[in-house]
């Protein structure tokens, strides 16, 4: 075998530097660089990258095309199947996916796919995105409940059917958590407005400020509309329910990220939205949402953050690049510790946390070890803003309102098939999150993907559902 | 008509304002207890009002508020024709409305605007109303001729005497409760102060007490937690478990913390911008 180069590594800000601001973190490959990474590639006849895809990307077509220097080539190869590239090739998890099964990576570094993914998506909307050809007008109209990833990849699939779709966004901005969750320097959002743009100019009508549920019901979208997707996300935050947890400078990591991102408090007086900018910070949490709210209580100027997960490192849900940023930046970690209650002043101002230590034991539901707090070993740690970020789960309000909508036991939508993601009213599909529970944005696009499959082709006659 | 726009303005007092928002969707769904949030212009904050009328023909929704910081300094200086960058709801539960019987409705403040529809709804449903409101001084009093309008009796007082009973809504509330025809509700919308001695009242006679608690939001749709009250000993999200609640089950305390949880922020907000635009 020919010796194999080494990956080419992604230039980006250092760690002192980027804490103080909220730009992007890595600069992304030149154009020589992604060449370079991009030859790297084996080209399989049988490529396992492929299946390692939630949206079965053409990954060695598209970094074959990159090799020759087809940029433009290799944008329309992945927009084949993926409508949001610059989106995925930032926040997919490769490294479980498609960069999992790369044949190199069984003895090398794996070819990196997000990167060149990232870079072509990146060459096109400096030189210009290409308006995907729309099928003639069907007449038929289409509701997209929420705008994150899964309603953005209906509303782009179903307009190039020729559909008239009509996107409904309880916030005053599109995205979803791509806009309220994700920070900038991880996603800029002029990203996600660029691909916002697109579909508008394919014909796509956003609605802001109208949440569904409220002010008007699925059953009034189904007399104005001949198909629904529901893509709401799992949005309502988690709490521990612990004593103190009410005490002011307690925030779900839903509403910090959302003042910071979305309102932009990062920017306060300038922006009108305040936020407790602590000294001494707790994130409770290990997946990506606890590293991007660390990461966030750095940049609005803490002194210490620590993440307190109650498993260990191997356990924590989080992408190994995120933690290892984290880390970089200067963020601490306090693993098998788990917050028992908050302690606070006369004033009602969190001031102490409670922990205790935890041991792992047989493996839970999960799969992963179970997490046994330690008698007696409580402790206390100073503290003066604690983020919760230990999950989300469905918000009940669209549920309420629809009947005929079946949930499951933990709120989340019923569908009758992955296959077609169509729920069990007639007319009504629904996919990411609000289906499966807090998962990825490629695992929602997925579903978004074939959601709007199923919906067309039961417009069409094409395939029997209700 | 473009969305969100300001259809009417009058200034009640010089704090206090009413405003007419043109947004035919809410107009035409809201109840009454359901409230809006809003967002003056792009780098505004989001912030919750509650709905006190609506014109589903004329697609307008009608709100009323007080000056006391950034976003509603702004809003108070935006005229007629200009348009609010967002205005999102309707959101919270509505009121649950039936016949109890006998009906006391107290506000206190700008919180007589919130009160008016639920009182009217009270009465619709064939309750015989008691209507008490309050404010610090005659000027500040707010739909008085309204409340009049629906009510089988309407109380009023103010702080410093200058109209009606000379002191506070819970003095008058204290003798209607002792009078022999037996209260079955009290609905009490006002400032956090005037909500918790009213709870304390009604617990005495042990007249159940409906609030409507105003806490600091930032979605509005159940996202964010930033408006957990704890009723009862459990935490309950404001925007979509309430805003009303069993005053009697509230944790005032909590509550009234939480308020100021922004206090030296919203008070450096507030002077950078009546510099930056020469207002008092």
């Amino acid at each position: 075998m020919a010796k194999v180069e080494p990956r080419v590594p992604m230039r980006e800000q250092p760690p002192k530097e980027r804490i103080k601001n909220f730009n992007e973190v890595p600069f992304g490959y030149s154009v020589e660089e992604a060449q370079r990474e991009a030859a790297r590639c084996l080209q399989c006849k049988n490529p396992k990258c492929v299946e390692g895809c939630p949206v079965e990307v053409n990954i060695p077509a598209f970094i074959k095309l990159i090799r020759e220097g087809d940029f433009r080539g290799a944008i329309r190869k992945i927009k084949e199947t993926n409508l949001l590239p610059a989106i995925c090739g930032r926040v997919c998890p490769q490294e479980t996916q498609c960069e999992a099964h790369c044949v190199l990576g069984k003895k090398h570094e794996p070819v990196a796919i997000g990167r060149l993914e990232r870079f072509v998506a990146d060459w096109e909307r400096e030189h210009g995105v290409e308006m995907p050809q729309c099928a003639p007008p069907t007449g038929k109209k289409i509701a997209v409940v929420g705008s994150g990833p899964a309603g953005l990849t209906v509303a782009s699939d179903m307009a190039k059917l020729g559909y008239e779709v009509t996107v409904f966004e309880a916030l005053h901005a599109p995205g979803g958590v791509l806009i309220y969750g994700i920070p900038e320097f991880r996603l800029p959002k002029a990203i996600v407005r660029a691909e916002v743009e697109g579909l508008q100019k394919m014909g796509v009508k956003f609605v802001y400020d109208y949440p569904i549920g409220r002010v008007e019901t699925i059953d009034d979208l189904l007399t104005r509309f001949d198909a629904v997707f529901i893509g709401v996300g799992a949005g309502a935050p988690m709490f521990m329910n612990i004593p103190g947890e009410n005490l002011m400078g307690i925030y779900s990591a839903n509403e910090y990220l959302t003042r910071s991102n979305l309102m932009r408090a990062y920017d306060f007086p300038e922006t009108d939205t305040p936020i407790v900018r602590g000294k001494k910070v707790a994130v409770i949490g290990g997946g990506n949402v606890a590293m991007d709210s660390a990461r966030t209580a750095l940049r609005l100027g803490a002194e210490s953050v620590t993440v307190v997960y109650r498993r260990t490192r191997k356990e924590m849900p989080a992408r190994a690049e995120e933690v290892h940023h984290a880390e970089e930046e200067g963020v601490q970690f306090s693993f098998l510790t788990n917050p028992v209650a908050y302690h606070g002043d006369e004033k009602g101002w969190v001031r102490e946390m409670e922990c205790i230590k935890m041991r792992l034991g047989e493996p839970d539901a999960s799969g992963r070890p179970r997490p046994i707090p330690i008698e007696g070993s409580n402790f206390r740690i100073p503290v003066d803003l604690v983020i919760v970020a230990i999950g989300t789960r469905a918000n009940p309000v669209i549920q309420q309102t629809t009947p005929g909508l079946e949930v499951n036991r933990r709120g989340y939508i019923k569908v009758l098939s992955e296959e077609t993601m169509a729920t069990t009213k007639r007319g009504v599909f629904a996919g990411g999150d609000i289906v499966t529970g807090a998962a990825t944005v490629i695992s929602a696009m997925g579903a978004g993907r074939r959601a709007a499959r199923a919906m067309h082709a039961w417009l069409c006659g094409e395939l029997k559902i209700w | 008509m473009e969305m969100f726009e300001i259809v009417k303005k009058r200034p009640i007092t010089e704090e206090v304002f009413m405003m007419e928002l043109f947004a035919p969707h809410i107009a035409k769904k809201r109840k009454a207890g359901q409230f809006i949030i809003i967002r003056v212009d792009e780098v505004g904050e989001r912030i919750p009002l509650t709905i006190a009328d609506a014109d589903p023909e004329a697609g307008t929704i009608r709100i009323y508020f007080q000056v006391v910081g950034t976003t509603t300094y702004k809003l108070s200086r935006l005229e007629v024709g200009q348009r609010l960058a967002d205005v999102v709801g309707p959101l919270g539960r509505p009121t649950h409305i039936e016949n109890f019987g006998r009906v006391v409705c107290v506000g206190g403040g700008v919180g007589v605007a919130p009160l008016y529809p639920i009182t009217k709804a009270m009465k619709e449903a064939g309750n015989h109303t008691i209507g008490i409101i309050g404010a610090r001084t005659k000027a500040l009093l707010i739909l008085e001729d309204e409340m009049r309008a629906i009510c089988d009796e309407l109380l009023i007082s103010t702080d410093d005497g200058s109209y009606g009973h000379k002191g506070f809504v819970t003095d008058l509330l204290r003798q209607v409760l002792e009078r022999p025809e037996k209260v079955n509700q009290v609905v009490a919308i006002g400032p956090p102060i005037m909500m918790k001695f009213v709870c304390k009242l009604t617990k005495e006679f042990n007249v159940p007490t409906i609030v409507s608690l105003n806490p600091i939001m930032v979605d509005g749709t159940g996202m964010c937690g930033a408006c957990r009250v704890e009723v009862g000993g459990e935490t309950k999200f404001c925007c979509v478990d309430g805003p009303e609640f069993d005053g009697h089950a509230v944790n005032w305390e909590l509550f009234m913390q939480r308020l100021t949880a922004y206090r030296e922020q919203e008070q450096l907000s507030y002077k950078l911008i009546r510099e930056k635009t020469g207002g008092k």
